[in-house]
């Protein structure tokens, strides 16, 4: 610590933190940080849910009026609903495919994996007016049907058309997990079973399918949050008889002072954390990773000709459901207007045009927000990580559990939080509010993001052997020169997927950006899509917008997943003995 | 590259990992330049206690003297202790020189004396034309030689190895450690090392310490430790050994130790007391004589061949003793189920 240079105010302050290491002192601020932006703006809310608007004393009153109105009691009712199929249609989705997978010789599994990733680089609301195109009413497939078969499949009506895009959004949440499960049980599970006299069904139904269940609840407990806190998706189907967007219409219309939006914040909350919660209960004790040394998972038999057929037909149902929403963004992008026709009309590149002439600000400012975040997640997540799993200090585990919190946060509610928060807070210098300046928005990326990036920080170190660095400590490194010199490149792999993780990923969420926006100037990609999508004239220049998402998420996740790989290949060179 | 040896001297040193006590007052002097064992099962505190002379584990109570001063509560960093940890912990995204030169450069010394010792250290563990390796391109043995270079090129006080040879294969094993030794000779460096392996400790070591349960339960010499074992941990953990049970007299003419089940030998106890004979299997022998005052019959129950000795067990004097046979050549054994006339020679057994 270089302290010639520093003015004599904050030599002092120093000097209060005197008796603590550096480690603790990076501790106390990332502390601070999740404080401030993460639990104090989820109590707010809270708070604010419990209080009486005129008055300001504490009251169930808006619990009362919630649940006297009926719009609020069918929205409730409807997310419940929504989430709940979507974890059934996920998971009609995602069982056949893991099955395939861990339980035949199948030469297909590559098609399966990409079955599994490609869903993932689209996020589900830029897809959502393309595939009211092909499955709507007037769209592609029911133009078909009624045209030949003379009948209409309402997949879009309302309800089913968040269902149906939401679980071809998150089915692979299920599917990895699920198979990882599957994949995780030793072959002598099976065998010992089968030497015991138990076969067929019954050995799946004892066996098999209780060892599996642990990995099934977690992907299945993931789908019914995400799809329960998403805003984006009725948003741009025009849903909005749903928890989410109703928050978003109160304070977006009404103002932020109006009850209802933190009473419906509060409730999403709630459920997140009541899900996790349950999921958690139920899988405690349960980690069934049984696979010993060597060549693990279940005995995998040859298909016959006639299986073969049925699994290639089943994959490739799934594989064009799952391309829907690429192959219509495409169309919507590249077509020049497409209504009551199966395919548009004609094809064109003025889309693009308009959007690089008129909206290129989104693409610059997704970048420039998207980097930051990830920049900001990785070296918070970097130094939780080597504070919970290589430092003694006292609370450790509850900055990880803070971090980790915010999965159970949805979107909207940390922004409703950061606006109530954060609107009469001037920051100087620019004279606005912080919860109208763009840096907010920041904020709240990473906050959101943090979750995915920790972990990432947390694998990379794992990796990263304590003898490694305790080497260089007996070499006499301090801490901290052994942190730069040792553990922070052999992490640089883990790191740097995390930051590509955390990049991709902010570079498309909807839910809190769409609070914070507070001018046009300052929006990104996201909320340019949403905006767009408002009218079938933009839906052009939109759905262009969203290719380059998916081009910018793609690209990230790609980048992410070989940069793992290559940084496995590296660890794996040296093998270290135990 | 020589310095004066240093003294290391441990005072009543306690260290615990939340409630479990782990080392349990550890007193001890190592000698300057001595090559020191840490000897005992998994779980005894060995490593414990290397690691806690190096600065890592719970912060322990007592004092660790190196030359006269406490370095107990130092940062590892600041103890000049060098020490190769087990799995070598060689840095992979660094070339073999990088890792050696690293303590060089923490210590801030000019690039060009860093380059000509990085040179001369590895030269002594004959790497040098690995130097611009990389350690994955390295074999075990090698990466040790690296991590040993690594480590006394920063010249330290004392040399900590943690299980130098446990991740080396047989042949290799009898190599190193000979290399090892003579490597600490001829840096003269007060030197210690832990191990599990009782061959390992008596081939190298100078003196040893055999701990368990977090006490250290004899100190001394290899061959001391051997012969003369304080309790029946030690004799049992070095080699193997016979436990008879039964009570001391005292007499005019010599004392004699009689055996639970009636026999008698003639023993001089010089003065120790107790009610357990340790034996050596070499303290037995099967004679062929069937008569003789001093000899007690038994049954052969089963047999080794060892090359040099043929192992017995023979059932005599309620136990089960082990005896070793030296073999010279041509058959000469005894078939199992066979009565035989055994001799103690108490001469060297410890009584306890």
């Amino acid at each position: 610590m270089t302290t010639n240079s520093v003015a004599p105010a904050r030599m002092r302050q120093w000097r209060i933190f005197s008796g603590l290491s550096g480690t603790a002192l990076v501790g106390v601020a990332v502390t601070i940080f999740l404080l401030a932006f993460l639990i104090l703006p989820v109590l707010k809310v809270t708070y604010v849910a419990f209080q009486d608007p005129s008055t300001g004393a504490l009251t169930l009153h808006n619990f009362g009026d919630f649940f006297r109105s009926s719009l609020f009691r069918s929205s409730f009712v409807n997310s419940f609903y929504v989430s709940a199929m979507s974890v059934v249609v996920a998971t009609v989705i995602a069982l056949p495919l893991a099955y395939i997978t861990t339980r035949f010789n199948f030469g297909g599994s590559a098609l399966i994996q990409s079955i599994g990733f490609i869903p993932l680089i689209m996020p589900p609301f830029v897809g959502a007016i393309a595939m009211q195109l092909l499955f709507g009413r007037n769209g592609t497939v029911n133009l078909l049907l009624s045209q030949y078969l003379g009948f209409k499949i309402p997949f879009m009506e309302g309800l089913n058309g968040v269902i149906f895009v939401q679980s071809l959004h998150y089915f692979p949440f299920i599917l990895i997990n699920l198979s990882a499960s599957l994949r995780n049980i030793d072959k002598a599970m099976e065998e010992s079973a089968q030497n015991l006299g138990c076969t067929g069904f019954r050995l799946f139904r004892r066996i098999v399918f209780p060892l599996a269940m642990p990995g099934y609840i977690a992907g299945a407990a993931l789908v019914f949050i995400k799809v329960f806190d998403d805003l984006g998706t009725p948003l741009l189907l025009n849903v909005n008889n749903m928890l989410a967007p109703q928050a978003f219409l109160r304070i977006s219309s009404i103002g932020i002072n109006d009850p209802m939006g933190y009473v419906i914040s509060f409730i999403l909350v709630a459920f997140s954390v009541f899900s996790l919660w349950a999921s958690f209960l139920f899988m405690r004790g349960k980690d069934y990773s049984t696979v010993q040394k060597g060549d693990g998972g279940l005995t995998r038999r040859d298909l016959s000709r006639g299986e073969k057929v049925v699994a290639y037909g089943v994959i490739i149902f799934i594989l064009l459901l799952v391309l829907s929403p690429h192959v219509g963004l495409a169309l919507l992008a590249f077509g020049t207007i497409w209504s009551f026709s199966p395919l548009p009309d004609g094809y064109t590149l003025a889309n693009f045009a308009t959007v690089f002439e008129q909206s290129i600000q989104y693409v610059t400012n997704t970048l420039l927000y998207a980097g930051l975040a990830a920049g900001f997640d990785i070296i918070l997540g970097t130094a939780i990580a080597y504070i919970v799993l290589r430092t003694g200090i006292k609370g450790r585990k509850l900055l990880d559990y803070m971090a980790t919190a915010a999965l159970a946060v949805p979107g909207v509610v940390l922004g409703i939080g950061y606006l109530r928060l954060f609107h009469s807070l001037d920051v100087p210098v620019i004279g606005k509010p912080l919860a109208s300046w763009w840096v907010i928005i920041v904020i709240a990326l990473s906050v959101r993001r943090l979750p995915y990036a920790l972990r990432a920080c947390m694998a990379a170190l794992q990796q990263v052997s304590l003898s490694l660095e305790e080497a260089a400590e007996n070499l006499g490194a301090s801490k901290n020169r052994s942190i730069r010199r040792i553990v922070v490149p052999l992490m640089a792999g883990g790191i740097l997927a995390g930051f590509v993780t955390s990049f991709a990923t902010a570079a498309v969420e909807l839910s809190a950006t769409i609070m914070l926006v507070s001018t046009n100037d300052d929006a990104p990609l996201s909320y340019g899509i949403y905006l767009y999508m408002q009218s079938p004239s933009g839906r052009g220049a939109g759905a262009a917008l969203g290719i380059l998402a998916v081009v910018i998420v793609g690209l990230g996740t790609y980048l992410s997943n070989r940069i793992i790989e290559k940084d496995r290949a590296r660890k794996a060179e040296v093998d270290l003995p135990q | 590259m020589s310095r004066k040896a240093v003294e290391i001297q441990i005072e009543d040193l306690h260290v615990s990992f939340g409630s479990t006590k782990v080392l349990r007052g550890v007193n001890m002097v190592i000698e300057p330049g001595e090559f020191y064992a840490f000897l005992g099962p998994s779980g005894s505190g060995k490593s414990t206690l290397l690691r806690a002379i190096a600065g890592f584990g719970p912060t322990p109570v007592g004092r660790i003297l190196i030359d006269g001063r406490d370095i107990a509560k130092l940062s590892p960093w600041k103890r000049n202790v060098g020490m190769v940890f087990q799995s070598y912990a060689i840095w992979p995204h660094m070339s073999v020189k990088a890792n050696v030169a690293f303590g060089l450069e923490e210590r801030k010394l000019p690039r060009k004396e860093i380059n000509t010792r990085v040179g001369a250290a590895l030269e002594l563990v004959g790497l040098l034309q690995f130097a611009d390796r990389m350690p994955s391109q390295l074999s075990g043995g090698q990466q040790q030689r690296v991590a040993l270079a690594r480590t006394i090129i920063i010249e330290p006080d004392v040399l900590l190895l943690d299980e130098p040879l446990s991740n080396l294969d047989a042949s290799l094993r009898v190599q190193m450690r000979r290399e090892l030794l003579s490597l600490q000779r001829k840096l003269g460096l007060t030197t210690i090392f832990v191990t599990h392996d009782q061959e390992e400790a008596n081939t190298t070591a100078d003196r040893m310490a055999v701990l368990d349960g977090g006490i250290i339960q004899q100190m001394g010499t290899p061959q001391e430790l051997y012969d003369k074992p304080a309790n029946r941990f030690v004799a049992k953990f070095l080699g193997t050994a016979n436990v008879i049970e039964g009570t001391l007299h005292r007499g005019e003419n010599g004392d004699t130790f009689r055996i639970n089940s009636g026999e008698v030998l003639n023993l001089n106890s010089n003065g120790s007391v107790g009610t357990s004979l340790i034996l050596r299997p070499q303290n037995i022998e099967i004679v062929k004589s069937r008569d003789g005052n001093d000899l007690i019959t038994g049954k052969v129950k089963h047999r080794e061949f060892l090359g040099s000795q043929t192992r017995y067990l023979v059932e005599a004097a309620g136990n089960e003793l082990i005896i070793d046979q030296k073999h010279v050549g041509g058959v000469d054994w005894y078939e199992p189920g066979m009565e035989v006339s055994i001799r103690i020679n108490t001469q060297n057994a410890v009584l306890l």
